[in-house]
């Protein structure tokens, strides 16, 4: 059996088995709470910025779609990471890699574990990675390692990170900033 | 023909009003008929605006397949064509499903088992469509008669499974199943069940909505996957297992897939919760200790005994299920609380509803599942059958 993830689900890799889904619209989740979306962002900003090695890890939807809405998103999650004193690893597609991908450069949702492991990534923020990948992701990633994860989802968001924001649009990520820079001020960071 | 491209913001192709799954199932006015389960499909598929259709002719669901036909040649189904066989069918389906479209097949037992292996290649997929199953039983020997043994095969693939008791909860159920399937969260395929014959062939009373109106049409980007192609999973493992390719993209791939596809189905819970007033439903004495366990028509004939007990001065109740896949296991331990033995009739030999009741309950509560009575092959269940097996019981 895979180590546990810090949410100790066990045996079983997936939060739904333990009763907790994806946090109602309005709503969001740390753990298995269903918290409002304000206190769910002060809690990513501050594991964020007293994690080690935390990391972005943006997804396709930001890093290349064809929509005003995505050039926004893309420009906003640079001055993220920037904030969150985080590294941005992509994850620019889905694709099995053979024998394997670079550690050092990229993410796959096959195996998410050996970028966590190779760069000892202790908090991650899943962001613009198609919702089924990013479960897949996030399930193996609790399985195999101790990263806390945070999903920010443009649709329903993820029971299976740690922390999950739903309906995150530009206007949504502009709002987590602010709250960022906050915590940010707080913890002197 | 009909197509995409003659919608407007506030009609489909066939000039109907487009609403919301809210407005059609729960505020519409709605006036009374007298159909089958297969003509009420026919009503329901209508006001879905449904893009693709195919199936192949097998009895009982021949007659709903060939009126959603109907539909295409009256311009309210955007494709509709028969397949070489259920195989083919059920690929064809996936096909127009993962191209983004709102699609819907129908079948019955055997040509259920026949199309099997794509039924887990639907959910791995994600590919939201319906499956309308009007169950009659398998080989061998052969039936053609009401017997839902099929239900059995479907029930560890991954799909979201419903089950309709009537004519009036196979219209309501396949409207909801649509807008439930397509929730990007959800996003699996499901299967509405109804009893062959007893449903599809029963003329019943039925409250429908006007046919003008139609629910919002399938948004396939609001989608967990992006369009698949032959590179990226599940495409590529359509044709090329990449757990047989790399030490690195193995078990836990596969396995996290499987998890994500059964997370999904549970995903469904608030949302079928919604649209179906509950995941189950409980008639007769709310105190009784004794309860029935059913689905489809095998719950219309344990009402029945129910009313008959009354009669005796024996308190019960039924409870039915109406959603299978997810199980309902929350709601059906609340609803037992209090029961000590709970029969579990069923329109098969096999018992497969008391086997997963049984699962499913196992050391979560002290009632005793009782697995009976069972009919199969096309036999009636009439309620002296059932009250003959709780007498059993009272009379030790």
């Amino acid at each position: 059996m895979a180590n546990q993830g810090p949410a100790y689900y066990s045996p079983y890799p997936a939060a739904t088995y333990d009763g907790v889904i994806t946090p109602p619209e309005g709503k969001a989740l740390l753990l298995t709470d269903v918290v409002d979306e304000e206190v769910a962002m002060r809690e990513i900003a501050k594991v964020m910025l007293t994690s080690d090695n935390a990391t972005i890890f943006p997804g396709p939807q930001v890093l290349y779609a064809w929509n005003e809405e995505a050039k926004k998103k893309a420009t906003l999650i640079k001055e993220m990471a920037e904030v969150l004193n985080a590294k941005m690893i992509p994850m620019y597609d889905y694709r099995p890699k053979y024998p394997k991908i670079d550690p050092e450069v990229e993410i796959n949702p096959n195996h998410p574990n050996l970028t966590i492991w190779h760069n000892d990534i202790k908090a991650a923020i899943f962001v613009g990675v198609h919702c089924h990948y990013a479960n897949v992701a996030l399930k193996i990633v609790r399985a195999e390692t101790d990263c806390y994860t945070v999903a920010i989802c443009g649709l329903s968001g993820h029971e299976d990170a740690m922390a999950t924001l739903r309906d995150q649009h530009s206007h949504e990520m502009e709002k987590f900033i602010a709250i960022a820079k906050e915590v940010k001020a707080e913890l002197g960071k | 023909m009909s197509k995409r491209t003659d919608m407007t913001d506030t009609h489909n192709w066939s000039g109907q009003k487009l609403v919301s799954t809210d407005y059609m199932l729960f505020e519409a006015p709605r006036t009374k008929h007298f159909m089958t389960g297969s003509e009420v499909l026919k009503e329901a598929v209508k006001r879905c605006t449904v893009d693709a259709s195919v199936s192949y002719p097998i009895t009982p669901q021949s007659e709903a397949a060939h009126l959603i036909g109907e539909l295409w040649a009256e311009g309210y189904v955007g494709v509709y064509f028969r397949g070489e066989n259920e195989f083919g069918v059920m690929s064809e389906v996936a096909g127009c499903s993962m191209a983004g479209a709102r699609t819907i097949t129908t079948t019955s037992g055997p040509g259920t088992l026949r199309a099997m292996e794509n039924f887990a290649m639907w959910s791995g997929t994600r590919a939201p469509m319906q499956l309308v199953l009007m169950a009659r039983g398998i080989n061998s020997p052969l039936t053609i008669q009401p017997d839902n043994l099929e239900v059995f095969y479907l029930l560890e693939s991954g799909m979201m499974i419903w089950y309709a008791e009537n004519v009036q909860e196979l219209f309501d159920m396949s409207i909801a199943a649509f807008t439930v399937a397509e929730k990007p969260d959800v996003h699996v395929p499901i299967v509405t069940v109804v009893d062959g014959f007893f449903v599809s062939h029963t003329r019943e009373a039925v409250e429908l909505p006007d046919d003008d109106i139609a629910i919002e049409p399938y948004d396939p980007y609001a989608s967990p996957l992006p369009p698949i192609d032959s590179e990226m999973p599940p495409g590529r493992f359509l044709r090329d297992p990449f757990v047989m390719k790399s030490n690195y993209i193995s078990y836990a791939a596969h396995a996290s897939w499987q998890f994500e596809i059964r997370s999904a189905v549970e995903r469904s819970v608030p949302y079928a919760k919604h649209f179906l007033n509950g995941l189950v439903h409980v008639s007769g004495d709310e105190d009784a200790e004794l309860a029935f366990v059913a689905c489809g028509t095998a719950s219309q004939q344990a009402k029945e005994a129910q009313r008959e007990l009354t009669k005796l001065g024996i308190k019960s109740k039924v409870i039915k299920l109406r959603t299978i896949r997810p199980f309902p296991e929350a709601e059906l331990l609340e609803a037992l609380q209090g029961v000590k033995h709970a029969f579990v009739p069923e329109f098969n030999v096999v018992g497969w509803l008391a086997n997963d009741v049984k699962a499913k309950l196992y050391g979560k509560c002290d009632t005793e599942i009782i697995g009976g009575p069972r009919v199969g092959g096309g036999m009636s269940m009439p309620a002296e059958a059932i009250i003959a097996e709780v007498m059993e019981k009272v009379n030790g």
